[in-house]
């Protein structure tokens, strides 16, 4: 692997000399956590299946591949990685190194899991320069910590992910979109209410005042919800779209987006009210995702609100044009103490020098 | 290197005096009747679900509030001295097994199931709460908690969270890692922390995943938000029969090449069946080399369309019988011998040892055929029982621990299982954890350097190294001395240390 291994000498250099360094896959997410320090180091060179074997439901794929490539050789064989991450910038940008450092997924997260459940095992170069294996390419593996997983959304700060196991699932037979018209407090009751019910429930979205409810799964029971839940059915095809562009942010909502406008990502318990931050949000993950557009400046308050509703608040795109006092707001919120102090503490054993995105997560790590 | 505490660094004191030391100091923070330490009551903590390994611990402590527990852990740490929380004791790798020189802290009192929403879909436990209590409290709301371990009636949900537990429908509905949204506790220094959230995601680094599987080595749980499922409205159990094992490994790879995810596919060989029969009779067939129970849920529409896809499926892959589960005491019926695998095998040796590989399912029937050459080779009989559907085998060797012979056969036998399921790709464990008993084959899977960033982890969180000390990461010496260590790429790292 030349590629690794000139990623692996770069990274013993950057060492030896204190240089930070900034991972970088496609660059699709660059907008995405801290400031962009150090000297770019490409991984995209690194890319290539390096197994796939359908009926074991796992792939193992480098990091520097592109997302596109990993999900037109899952299609070919009717699988998919069920939790859709979101594919920013020109088609076939994003890595798949990339989708998990930022750990992001899509609308059918709330019902299918996160990046990291779908992670089984992972390669990584530390601070030192060492190729290291943790997980393994089976879905059950408690031997020892479970560093792989940690990775997802780690957005780099603890090594470079070199290679990465992930669990894969068959394409779901059967899939219907129904609408609802109804505000934004009878879409989040509606869905808590189905939610306690055995239904093939697989994504939802709230906007313009429409309840969007996406079901998948056998055929039998797709149709036989169908009949239980009513609403208007969509045109399967105008229907795949809009899900599509909602995973990938080029609804209207999103691309829409004004110069003027900070877009927020808030997480919250699936039952939080609606919550007490001014405009009307985008809501999805059956209400435990919730965006809001908002001018520069409204840190505090929207922080408070999510916290308040057992949540936290992501600054996930900035506004183009931002005063001074808003530049100071952190994209992630803030830690406790105590987490605070684990977080130094692995950075330090993971990258001693401090080589790996310095402040792409917080500021100091 | 954060090797595990040993006698040598508490100096001059002896353990008597450690213990009057240790004793003294917890007097002043526990209630008496909180505090055992006279040899007859610290008896019963001696060892865990491995009962082959026993350790007397220096103290037992039995707090009742969450003070407690912060006051114990601050005043161990104190003292330099390891803590080891212990919820029920079923572990099956020794992971709640006490250090001698350290305190074995029960959280057996933490027992109360504080809150079940059936709206928001989770319950919130204390960590002393039994598996199967969770899904008894949601059964009113059409809820349940999936994970479902075979010591489901009487393991904690904070030993499932520390082992990352699994159980027989996990392919379908995951681990304890994809059912566990939120754990509170306590670090090693005695101060509160918290992992995830009620929320789907939290902010920084998601620590919840590096902590659910850590044998608490890296933080003491007091607390659980668990998410509830709903319980699917039919379960239906097809039992296949196969002539040879390969028919029956191969099976369960077309299962899921046919892009089906059972509820559950458990495999059983011909002797494990011939065992369990003897004891449940459930009606196995006694001829199959190998049984496979295959299981759907769903709305009664998408079980009669799966059981349908299934049931094809394993007849081209050569089933010999197939017979469908007709109503729920039937499929009980079927999952009874599965379920009771252990308790059979106990009745037709006076001791077995059970392994926890887990191996890419492709290999089900070349391990299965290596694990046959290795009952020759070690001359001890192994019954087999794989949650196949995962790949993780339970082989059950057979064996006399009064026999010393059969017992060290016995040990390179699993040792053997281990090691040739890390070659097939695999893993030593799949969901009883490492403890003590797997530290060795952690040398096979794990290089030095990997190894060596494990022990960062633990001091990133633990920095003295004080909780459930010299459990699942092994130290470089001792690998050194197994004689094995994983080499990736090249030259053995440390050359200079002696090897056997």
């Amino acid at each position: 692997m030349a590629a690794l291994d000139d990623i692996i000498e770069r990274i013993r250099e950057a060492g030896a000399k204190g240089t930070p360094l900034r991972i970088r896959g496609g660059g699709s997410k660059d907008f995405y956590g801290g400031p962009l320090e150090g000297e770019p180091l490409d991984i995209a060179g690194h890319s290539g299946i390096s197994s796939y074997e359908p009926s074991e439901l796992v792939v193992t794929v480098r990091a520097g591949t592109p997302l596109a490539e990993l999900e037109a050789l899952l299609a070919q064989q009717g699988q998919c990685l069920p939790f859709e991450p979101p594919r920013f910038g020109a088609v076939g940008q994003g890595t798949v190194g990339g989708m998990v450092a930022a750990g992001l997924a899509g609308p059918s997260r709330a019902s299918v899991g996160s990046v990291r459940d779908f992670v089984l095992g992972a390669q990584l170069v530390n601070g030192r320069g060492e190729l290291l294996t943790f997980g393994g390419q089976v879905m059950k593996n408690v031997a020892g910590y479970d560093v792989s997983r940690v990775l997802a959304g780690s957005l780099g700060v603890l090594g470079v992910i070199a290679e990465l196991s992930l669990k894969v699932l068959p394409v779901a037979p059967a899939e219907a979109t129904l609408a609802f018209e109804c505000s934004q407090a009878d879409a989040l009751r509606m869905l808590n209410q189905w939610g306690g019910q055995p239904l093939p429930l697989n994504a939802s979205a709230w906007m313009d005042g429409w309840l969007y409810l996406r079901l998948r799964g056998a055929q039998a029971a797709v149709e036989a919800a169908c009949r239980q839940l009513g609403g208007e059915r969509a045109a399967a095809d105008d229907s795949a779209a809009s899900w599509m562009a909602l995973r990938d942010q080029t609804l209207p909502f999103f691309a829409e987006r004004g110069a003027g406008q900070d877009l927020w990502r808030i997480a919250v318990p699936q039952t939080a009210p609606v919550l007490a931050i001014e405009g009307t949000p985008l809501v999805e993950w059956h209400g435990g995702q919730r965006w809001y557009l908002l001018p520069p400046g409204h840190a505090q308050k929207v922080r408070t609100a999510a916290r308040a509703a057992g949540g936290h608040a992501t600054l996930f795109a900035r506004a183009e044009e931002e005063g001074d006092e808003a530049r100071s707001a952190e994209p992630f919120d803030t830690l406790s103490a105590a987490l605070q102090k684990i977080h130094a503490a692995l950075k330090r054993e993971f990258d001693p020098h401090g080589l790996f995105n310095p402040g792409r997560l917080y500021a100091g790590l | 290197m954060n090797a595990p505490l040993t006698s040598s660094q508490e100096g001059a004191l002896s353990r008597t005096e450690r213990q009057a030391q240790v004793v003294r100091a917890l007097q002043a923070v526990l209630p008496a009747h909180a505090l055992l330490w006279q040899s007859e009551d610290t008896v019963p903590y001696e060892c865990d679900g491995l009962t082959a390994y026993r350790t007397r611990p220096l103290v037992v402590a039995l707090p009742e509030t969450e003070a407690q527990v912060a006051a114990v852990l601050r005043t161990c740490h104190g003292l330099d001295v390891p803590v080891v929380a212990r919820g029920a004791g079923t572990g099956l790798s020794g992971g709640a097994m006490p250090n001698a020189l350290g305190v074995t802290m029960s959280l057996a009192k933490f027992n109360n199931i504080l809150k079940i929403d059936p709206v928001s879909r989770t319950a919130v436990v204390q960590c002393g709460v039994r598996n199967l209590a969770i899904s008894e409290a949601a059964a009113p709301y059409g809820l349940y908690y999936a994970p479902d371990p075979s010591s489901q009636i009487a393991c904690t949900i904070g030993g499932n969270v520390a082992e990352n537990s699994g159980g027989v429908h996990c392919l379908k509905y995951g681990l304890t890692l994809h059912n566990v949204m939120r754990v509170r506790g306590f670090t090693a220094e005695g101060e509160p922390i918290e992992f995830g959230s009620e929320a789907l995601d939290s902010a920084g680094l998601d620590l919840l995943a590096l902590v659910i599987g850590s044998e608490g080595m890296l933080a003491v749980t007091v607390e659980v938000t668990v998410k509830l499922v709903p319980k699917p409205q039919l379960a239906r159990c097809i039992m296949a029969s196969f002539d040879d094992v390969r028919k029956a490994g191969d099976a369960v790879a077309a299962v899921i090449a046919a892009g089906i995810i059972p509820a559950g596919l458990e495999m059983m060989d011909k002797p494990m069946t011939a065992a369990v029969e003897d004891f449940v009779h459930a009606g196995y067939d006694l001829t199959a080399e190998a049984i496979l129970l295959c299981e759907s849920d769903g709305t009664p529409e998408e079980v009669e369309e799966e059981i349908g896809r299934m049931s094809e499926v394993l007849r081209r892959s050569g089933a010999t019988a197939i017979t469908v589960s007709q109503d729920e005491a039937e499929r009980l019926k079927f999952w009874s011998g599965r379920k009771n695998a252990f308790p059979a095998s106990g009745r037709i040796s006076p001791d077995y040892m059970c392994l926890d590989s887990t191996i890419p399912r492709k290999r089900l029937a070349d391990i299965l055929l290596a694990i046959q050459e290795m009952e020759k080779k070690y001359e001890l009989r192994c019954c087999n029982v794989f949650h196949a559907g995962d790949g993780n085998l339970h082989p059950l060797v057979l064996f006399d621990a009064n026999d010393p012979d059969e017992l060290h056969r016995c040990e390179l036998f699993g040792a053997d299982i281990l090691e040739t399921s890390v070659a097939m790709g695999g893993t030593v464990s799949g969901e009883h954890g490492v403890g003590v008993e797997k530290l060795n084959s952690m040398c096979v899977q794990f290089s030095a350097q990997e190894n060596e960033q494990m022990f960062g982890v633990k001091r990133a969180f633990d920095p003295k190294g004080t909780l459930n000390p010299g459990k699942v990461i092994p130290t470089l010496s001792r690998c050194a001395e197994y004689g094995k260590q994983l080499v990736r790429g090249g030259a053995l790292p440390h050359p200079e240390l002696p090897r056997f």
